[in-house]
């Protein structure tokens, strides 16, 4: 329950707005952060935290492109493949990811380490092709470096270590405030 | 030249609060708030002719002296859902010179009367959030935000809130209900937000680039801005410059250069290939030609070659771009970004890609071209927000410029 695991921070969150609806979208985050995704669970507490009728949270994380509705990959590898970047490369270095990674886009590797997905502009347009990865920004990518990612987050799965996510930067800033 | 909004290119370390205030950081917020009224303060920015610098072009100024003077709570929004395609300024903004937009949101809060300053984040930008939340850190723990700020009795708070990812939410009425924990969809202007805004309140949106402009003109002055520039268009602009260039990325110029001048800026065509056309204003500004390069970067350069500047997000597009992708591209993503709450953009944007996917394949007929154009000129001027009509100018003005690569495409 992120009500009781991130109280603090959920305070922190609360005390920036005089309604506390405005404090929805952080608290999906943080939820999403928690569960991967936006399960039925997760809208139902953030709505339980915040008096909201839950069918809310789900418009919103309908809405809302970063709000995932199904499981992904621990991984989620969101390659910008819009008109600028697509000028640079972005559509072949799509193919090529599906390739390397043997999913398709929106799809989920076996392991459940990787979802590939395409995504609008991310405004890192100088630096095509890039992808942000649980948000974090890769950018001037190629093959190789591609492969030097992939090598790279399995190795940090496979020695446990915390999923890292930027989003609980947002969070920590929260319950200092 | 040296930088007046990228300062962190001649100042290594300015996004720290220290270095910040060494090179003269906050001494415009302190003059504010010592040698002038808020209304003086309106009155400089009015003088400046700064115009807003999300592609509208509205004065600043002027939208400051809209909000009414009777006490009360107002707020001041910082708008960094910087997501149109090809746009990438706000976002070094926050994340190497940070202080500046604090500074410069501070100021904007002194003058109308706020009590808070919310800088709305695309939900993508975390990098920059944390940046950009690390300044505001340090500008609370010196005194700059909070209570009674450098001993004048004026206070703010400030916080960041992120978005979720919505382009939409660029929008200024579409950002308030985003932040207001609503879906982020547009509303029927009037109200407007400097009447009633944020939480029913009177609410300044500025665009980020906008208020990184407001501290050196408090420094050196209207005069001194209006210096650079043209009349109409004064002060300088940072240009996000992608696509087929050499060295893409931010440019930060007086307005008035070319845009020859700024191709050549960002290292000329990538491999000497031959121009053929650009996005001025990302997607949402009609493509131009070979014929307007000559064209000053100014809010009304391109007003003969049916164009805007918009927000300067330039994609550049060299001889190999089949200008029917491109303009498909471009369709996909207003349809993907459509908020759905007028018909003819939710479903005039479905349609317009559908229609152009067809003509791409190579199953089209001149019947689907008129069906196109049909479809465009029915969501032009009938959608509450501006995103219907910037979803219709890469069709409509593709079709102008390019209407044989159309044709050549078309079912034999």
């Amino acid at each position: 329950m992120i009500a009781e695991k991130y109280a603090k921070e959920i305070e922190g969150i609360l005390a920036r707005f005089p309604t506390k609806k405005s404090a929805v979208l952080p608290l999906m985050h943080l939820a999403q952060h928690e569960y991967g995704y936006m399960s039925q669970e997760a809208m139902r507490e953030v709505a339980s935290i915040l008096g909201l009728d839950p069918t809310h949270v789900l418009s919103l994380a309908g809405f809302y492109s970063l709000y995932y509705e199904e499981p992904v990959g621990r991984y989620v590898l969101e390659i910008c493949n819009d008109l600028a970047c697509a000028l640079r490369g972005a559509d072949e270095f799509v193919e090529m990811a599906t390739q390397k990674l043997g999913i398709p886009v929106d799809g989920t590797t076996a392991d459940g380490l990787f979802t590939l997905k395409t995504v609008m502009c991310l405004g890192a347009c100088d630096r095509a092709p890039m992808l942000q990865c649980n948000l974090k920004f890769e950018e001037h990518l190629d093959e190789a470096k591609f492969e030097a990612l992939l090598a790279r987050l399995r190795a940090e799965a496979e020695a446990g270590e915390q999923k890292t996510a930027v989003v609980p930067q947002m969070i920590a800033h929260a319950a200092k405030s | 030249m040296t930088h007046i909004l990228l300062r962190h290119r001649d100042i290594p370390g300015i996004h720290k609060l220290d270095v910040y205030r060494a090179h003269g950081g906050y001494q415009a917020l302190q003059k504010a708030l010592s040698e002038h009224t808020p209304d003086e303060v309106i009155q400089i920015v009015r003088d400046s002719s700064l115009r807003g610098r999300g592609g509208a072009g509205f004065p600043t100024g002027v939208k400051w002296s809209f909000i009414p003077k009777a006490p009360g709570d107002k707020y001041v929004i910082i708008n960094t859902d910087e997501s149109e395609t090809g746009t990438f300024k706000d976002r070094e903004l926050c994340e190497y010179n940070p202080h500046q937009v604090i500074e410069g949101a501070l100021i904007a809060a002194y003058a109308i009367g706020a009590k808070t300053v919310y800088n709305y984040f695309r939900g993508e930008y975390m990098d920059a959030a944390h940046a950009f939340e690390e300044a505001l850190q340090e500008a609370y723990a010196a005194g700059l935000i909070g209570q009674n700020i450098l001993g004048s009795g004026f206070s703010v708070d400030f916080y960041c809130h992120y978005g979720a990812g919505a382009y939409i939410c660029g929008e200024e009425t579409a950002l308030i209900k985003s932040l207001e924990g609503e879906l982020g969809q547009p509303w029927s202007k009037p109200p407007f937000p400097a009447i009633e805004g944020l939480y029913g309140k009177p609410t300044v949106v500025n665009n980020t680039e906008t208020l990184a402009n407001v501290p050196p003109i408090i420094i050196n002055g209207a005069d001194w801005y209006k210096s650079m520039g043209t009349p109409q268009s004064p002060g300088p602009k940072i240009v996000c410059m992608s696509g087929h260039v050499e060295k893409p990325g931010n440019y930060e110029v007086e307005m008035g250069v070319t845009y020859r001048q700024l191709i050549e800026m960002a290292g000329g065509m990538r491999g000497g290939k031959k121009f053929k056309a650009l996005l001025p204003s990302g997607g949402s500004g009609p493509v131009i030609t070979e014929k307007a390069l000559d064209a000053p970067l100014t809010y009304e350069g391109l007003t003969p070659f049916g164009s805007v500047m918009g927000s300067a997000s330039v994609i550049v597009m060299d001889e190999t771009v089949d200008m029917v992708w491109a303009a498909q591209k471009m369709t996909h993503f207003f349809k993907h970004e459509s908020c759905g709450k007028c018909t003819p953009c939710r479903e005039g944007t479905f349609w317009m890609e559908k229609v152009l996917h067809r003509i791409y394949e190579g199953h089209g007929s001149q019947k689907d071209v008129d069906t196109l154009q049909s479809v465009a000129q029915q969501i032009k001027g009938k959608t509450l927000c501006a995103l219907g009509e910037f979803a219709v100018s890469p069709v409509l003005s593709t079709l102008a410029h390019f209407p044989q690569e159309y044709r050549a495409k078309l079912a034999k």
